[in-house]
């Protein structure tokens, strides 16, 4: 295994939309124990994402189980994930490997229905709420090519501003 | 030797004042750091760091021109510290009530009894002139727990005013 190279703003490749994955082979679980590897490394992050590492395939890693109280589906590794149904919306504060030294705030939405295959292809549907939720909207961001900082908001002027969700 | 320059300008709002001030110190080879840039009241208040390698009788004297023109006040200190030093909150006082006199000074003695340090803080006045309701939003870093700063809070809902602590949930991704 290997501690990969995070790429950090302003690299430009950060804003690149990411791949489906198409082939589960020994290639993408090696990958995927790299990329692993490399979020325990860092800061305490609760999520990596592929393009993060300059891979650009939509594959992220999210696990928010090391956190008290907190509903969670435990270590998550989610290839292709889709969002298929949101509701409600929240701001919280984040920060990102890719952007150091800065947090802000964002609105999410507080619960997700979420679709994704695991290292063997395999389909999956996870209901979601809360930080869990946030976490994978996050990292979803990044396969889009977006990072927390396209969408932070002021407190002061955007506490009510709805965002519309797709259903 | 202070590395930074602290710049306060304020005056009443109006379009450009961001621009041409900025331009200003660009053109007189500042670098900016951190600010801070809000409306209050009407007036449109800057609180801007300005890389300290100019002599302060420089900026002034390159945004005196700005100033005069856009009716603004300027004050410029030296001062220590640069980039890269941020504290990260992880509580949130939320406050509300019928404005009176010593709100803020009311929440703010309990929370230094705690150790908590204010890293923001914003307020406003709501509700009408006959009925105004003062709001105030703090984040800071406290050690104690939620529950400890509410038990310290609490006189103050006796007195009319709404307190709320939540924690602030930093996620890294």
């Amino acid at each position: 295994m290997a501690i990969l190279d995070i790429l950090k703003l302003p690299d430009p490749r950060l804003k690149q939309v990411s791949e489906p994955v198409e082939r589960f082979d020994d290639d993408l679980r090696g990958f995927v124990a790299d990329l692993e590897e490399t979020r325990l490394a860092g800061p305490a992050a609760v999520g990596i994402a592929a393009p993060q590492v300059g891979r650009f395939q939509r594959i992220v890693i999210v696990d928010v189980s090391g956190r008290p109280k907190t509903p969670n589906h435990g270590h998550l590794i989610l290839v292709n994930p889709e969002i298929v149904h949101w509701e409600g919306y929240a701001i919280g504060r984040e920060g990102c490997l890719s952007v150091p030294d800065y947090t802000g705030n964002v609105i999410r939405a507080t619960g997700i229905r979420l679709k994704a295959q695991d290292l063997d292809g395999r389909e999956s549907e996870y209901v979601m709420e809360g930080y869990e939720a946030r976490a994978v909207q996050h990292e979803m961001d990044h396969l889009d090519g977006l990072l927390f900082v396209d969408r932070v908001v002021s407190r002061r002027t955007d506490l009510y501003r709805r965002k519309v969700y797709q259903t | 030797m202070p590395d930074w320059n602290m710049l306060t300008l304020v005056g009443a709002d109006r379009p450009g004042i961001v621009s041409r001030v900025t331009r200003a110190l660009y053109t007189c080879g500042c670098n900016l750091g951190e600010a801070s840039m809000i409306r209050l009241g009407g007036n449109f208040t800057i609180m801007l760091m300005v890389s300290g390698e100019r002599p302060c009788e420089e900026l002034l004297a390159a945004l005196h021109p700005v100033a005069e023109e856009l009716g603004l006040r300027v004050h410029l200190d030296p001062v220590p510290g640069g980039l890269h030093r941020h504290l990260v909150p992880n509580l949130q006082v939320r406050v509300f009530g019928a404005d009176r006199a010593g709100i803020v000074a009311d929440v703010t003695e309990i929370l230094a009894e705690q150790g908590f340090n204010i890293l923001e803080l914003e307020s406003d006045v709501a509700g009408d002139a006959q009925h105004p309701v003062y709001i105030m939003n703090i984040q800071g870093y406290c050690e104690h727990t939620i529950e400890a700063l509410e038990t310290a809070l609490s006189a103050l809902s006796n007195r009319g005013v709404s307190v709320d602590v939540a924690p602030v949930d930093v996620l890294i991704g």
